[in-house]
């Protein structure tokens, strides 16, 4: 096999969140503090997913004390503790920059009913 | 300098070091080297290393420079090329270079042949402005006024004009050495590194310290 692909792959992390844009997760990054490692939170919306491979990423974005805030995360980066899936939603776009210009009703997502 | 080995670039790529910090990498193969001849100071003036890089089969050589590789007792190489190392005389003849002569963290210089672009104008040669495409304007992208008249009466020597461009030897200097793989003989390389992919590259310990 192609000798950069090989070198990508021993880096990509075997069980890789499945998630998809529009659900609603919490990404636990591990936060250095002085000589101390700790994990914090970001919960909020994926707006989107990119990029494939060793250089894939996604968008997570909350509404923190009334202002926008987006993280972008590479999937396979080591800073990643864990990512939990805590809401399902369903949505029509791969892409959801439309959320930017929304505040409060409008910005919502609708849940994914599943085994109907 | 004391370390230098010739190697193929093979194409670029992303890691991620130990703190989670993503790092753009060229991917190189340097080496296995053999080292084909020695030379010293007495016998030819200078001191260097000959270094053979890439077997081939025997067809591929012709009949001098398969003398020297058999007087050597050495396999047949692609590319020959000296490197002026100051400890040249602790080489011998048949010794291997390989990518573990660096390890991560070095400091090194990588010298390879830029990727060709042809005959180029003004602009994409030497970065100057181009004038304005419409209003009646006839000044588009050319070179502009070579000088003065009478005196100098000439064209200066050295005038930015188009011609050949790329195709050429360029050093980039002070590019760290993110990771070793003494294994397959790889070197992951911070950053870009001129000419495309399977160009030859000669890779040497830093000169800036």
């Amino acid at each position: 096999m192609n000798i950069i692909k090989t070198i990508e792959k021993e880096q990509l992390k075997e069980n890789v969140p499945q998630f998809s844009v529009g659900d609603t997760e919490r990404v636990y990054v591990k936060v250095v503090e002085g000589s101390r490692e700790r994990l914090q939170a970001f919960e909020g919306t994926v707006i989107q997913k990119k990029g494939g491979g060793i250089s894939e990423i996604f968008t997570v974005r909350r509404i923190s004390y009334g202002i926008g805030v987006e993280r972008t995360f590479p999937l396979h980066s080591p800073r990643i503790d864990r990512v939990e899936v805590v809401r399902k939603g369903k949505v029509r776009r791969a892409k959801l920059f439309y959320l930017r210009d929304r505040v409060g009703k409008s910005a919502r997502i609708k849940e994914k009913q599943t085994n109907r | 300098m004391r370390k230098a080995i010739l190697g193929k670039k093979l194409g670029m790529s992303q890691i991620f070091t130990e703190d989670g910090l993503m790092v753009p990498v060229t991917v190189v193969k340097a080496g296995p080297c053999v080292v084909t001849q020695v030379k010293t100071k007495e016998k030819d003036g200078y001191q260097a290393v000959q270094v053979g890089f890439e077997d081939i089969r025997s067809s591929l050589v012709n009949k001098p420079l398969k003398g020297h590789f058999d007087k050597g007792n050495v396999p047949y190489k692609r590319y020959l090329r000296e490197l002026k190392l100051e400890n040249a005389e602790e080489y011998t003849v048949g010794s291997e270079l390989k990518a573990d002569i660096f390890e991560a963290g070095d400091k090194i210089d990588v010298t390879g042949r830029s990727k060709g672009k042809g005959f180029a104008g003004v602009i994409k040669r030497w970065n100057q402005h181009r004038g304005p495409m419409s209003h009646g304007s006839k000044y588009h992208r050319s070179p502009g006024s070579l000088g003065a008249t009478t005196s100098p009466g000439r064209v200066f020597k050295s005038k930015r004009l188009p011609g050949r461009m790329g195709n050429d030897r360029v050093t980039v200097s002070n590019l760290e050495v993110v990771k070793v793989d003494a294994e397959r003989n790889l070197l992951l390389i911070k950053g870009a590194i001129p000419g495309s992919k399977g160009t030859l590259l000669t890779i040497k310990e830093t000169v800036k310290k």
